[in-house]
């Protein structure tokens, strides 16, 4: 194949996000403008202006008319996706890190760094049919985890809010009552912290990726360790296939020590498991940085990856991926 | 296209048509058929007419009707298509060249992959992985414990002894001799400097029942020419020369033998022996001059 480049961010990518129907690829970097594209051609639809720090995360609604991004400026905005103008600003007294609508977009869970003295929180926000009706109150706000909370999202029925971060450790949170429901035994979990968390298409199981150079697959409802994907860089991002039963985790060693050591030991490829089997399948090279963002297009044919080198890249898959046997 | 000419049976007579000559006979034709398209988007189409001479032509037509992967969009998808520009996306120049398709054909590369595997070691990694058959350290003799460079006891060894007691290898030592002073010493002064003496230090070793082998194939390596050589008795050092870069062997080797006379039958047999395609040269190793 031969992947698309995307040369929109002038900083190293944080996060990427599809659509519902895969048509749009939103793409968040540490320059402040996140970005959408279309995601057949790469072409570049826009660019929502107004953050002021690095972005974070970001979260498109189901029909795709409202995106929610999180960002270092200690705000989360709601923009409209169609205009790129912003409509709503969750204004936050430390840096946001996560962001996430739950299912049916009625609200949205969104994490905030320990800064200044405040710990890390767990803010679920009530999001308005219409803009102009849209308030900043908390409907519950979450506090306890040590160090910043890399991840929330929400469980099945939005009954549950699973998050991860510094503290290796996973929580399932009551998303009525707030009450901690479950937390990821020490022995079996992550052993440093906990980069990434990608749900899977039915939301039964979710995958986390962690510094400690793996990847774990959990149960979204009992929280039991399904499958370990053992690699040998840190996993900056992880991501399922919604088609095949296959993980894609990116990483790469720290970016300080890039330009330290051969590119060819710096492992900035995705690397393809095999979901069940947790054998390697392959690795898709180009990134000259570690890969911070990972996604994989809703229709499972293509996906897309942002690295540190500030590019997006846009892999549709050969027919011959298709066909792969262990 | 298929056109299968005059199939269908002809109610005219011929003989009345030629003089019709230049008439419109379309009306004689049977009606377009049009069949499918089918569940595998096949579509026919059959058209009869008259070609230049007059005979009646049965084309059929057979069309695989693909949908677009367009046509699988959602109807909001395409609606999303014609949105127009926002941000910064709105002044975009021509020459910014946002969006390139990578000129580099980039393949899912497989694990299992022969010989690639070995490559993704990190030089760092291959150190203490590198097999236990391929690290001997020259200086205490030990198997796949350290390197000789990395020797715990390098500066324990008598290195008279190394000399004397080790079968001679082709590397030279990397181990400087073993002077207790951290100063560098010159190998020509050090304790043994004397036997050995400067610029052959390391060859004079190599010198004895040494049979010269040229004209090998450029995949020839040690284990072949130990292979070819010890039935004409034992062999004390082999080497095949490879080229640094390629890899591949520079076409000559040297045999050791540990009696001279096993020595003279290898090179009266295999002198002109037919290896590789190649007619090997063997001979005695001349002594360097200098």
């Amino acid at each position: 194949m031969r992947p698309i480049l995307m040369k929109g961010h002038e900083r190293p990518l944080t996060f990427l996000k599809y659509n519902r129907d895969g048509d749009l690829l939103f793409s968040c970097a540490k320059d402040h403008n996140p970005t959408v594209w279309f995601a057949d051609n790469g072409e570049r639809l826009g660019t929502y202006r107004g953050h002021n720090g690095a972005v974070w995360c970001c979260d498109v609604s189901r029909d795709s008319s409202l995106l929610i991004t999180g960002s270092a400026d200690q705000s989360a905005k709601l923009w409209s996706v169609q205009t790129g103008s912003p409509l709503f600003t969750f204004n936050f007294e430390s840096p946001t890190r996560s962001v996430d609508f739950s299912v049916g977009d009625k609200l949205a869970v969104i994490t905030t760094d320990p800064f200044m003295g405040s710990s890390s929180a767990i803010h679920v926000k009530r999001i308005a049919q219409d803009p102009n009706d849209q308030d900043a109150e908390s409907v519950l706000v979450l506090k306890g985890p040590q160090g910043r909370i890399n991840r929330a999202v929400w469980g099945p029925l939005n009954r549950t809010i699973i998050s991860a971060g510094e503290d290796s450790v996973i929580r399932i949170w009551d998303s009525e009552t707030g009450k901690l429901l479950k937390e990821s035994e020490k022995e079996i979990g992550h052993k440093k912290a906990i980069t990434s968390l990608a749900k899977s298409i039915d939301g039964s199981h979710f995958l986390t990726g962690s510094l400690d150079k793996s990847a774990k697959l959990w149960d979204t409802r009992t929280l039991t360790l399904l499958k370990t994907y053992a690699t040998e860089r840190p996993v900056n991002a992880v991501t399922m296939s919604p088609l095949l039963d296959h993980v894609v985790l990116g990483g790469g060693q720290d970016a300080s020590s890039v330009t330290t050591t051969d590119h060819r030991a710096g492992k900035f490829e995705a690397k393809f498991y095999d979901k069940i089997l947790q054998e390697e399948i392959g690795g898709v090279k180009g990134h000259f940085g570690p890969i911070n963002a990972l996604a994989f297009n809703p229709d499972g044919r293509s996906f897309a990856s942002g690295g540190e080198d500030g590019y997006v890249r846009l892999h549709h898959m050969d027919a011959d991926y298709f066909n792969i046997k262990l | 296209m298929v056109a299968d000419a005059a199939a269908q049976p002809n109610k005219l007579r011929w003989g009345e048509l030629e003089e019709d000559d230049g008439e419109d006979l379309d009306f004689l034709l049977p009606p377009k058929q049009v069949i499918g398209p089918d569940q595998n988007g096949i579509k026919k189409v059959i058209e009869y007419k008259y070609n230049e001479e007059g005979n009646r032509v049965k084309i059929t037509t057979t069309i695989r009707i693909r949908k677009l992967a367009n046509a699988r969009l959602s109807k909001r998808a395409v609606e999303r298509r014609s949105w127009s520009k926002f941000g910064d996306a709105v002044h975009e120049d021509v020459g910014a060249r946002l969006t390139m398709v990578s000129t580099e054909e980039i393949l899912l590369e497989r694990p299992k992959a022969p010989g690639s595997k070995q490559e993704e070691n990190a030089p760092g990694d291959l150190l203490p992985k590198g097999g236990a058959v391929l690290m001997v350290c020259r200086t205490c003799g030990k198997k796949g414990d350290h390197w000789t460079s990395r020797c715990p006891y390098k500066d324990l060894a008598n290195p008279a002894d190394v000399f004397v007691d080790k079968p001679p290898s082709e590397a030279r030592p990397t181990t400087p001799g073993g002077s207790k002073s951290s100063s560098y010493v010159p190998p020509s002064m050090r304790a043994g400097a004397a036997e050995r003496g400067g610029a052959d230090m390391g060859r004079r070793r190599h010198e004895e029942n040494s049979v010269r082998v040229t004209n090998l194939s450029e995949d020839t390596r040690e284990p072949d020419l130990l292979e070819l050589f010890r039935p004409f008795g034992p062999v004390s050092r082999v080497y095949v020369a490879v080229d640094q870069k390629t890899g591949y062997s520079r076409g000559f080797g040297f045999v050791n033998f540990v009696s001279r006379e096993d020595a003279e039958r290898a090179i009266s047999k295999l002198n002109g022996y037919g290896y590789d395609n190649l007619i090997l040269r063997v001979e005695w190793a001349a002594p360097r001059t200098n």
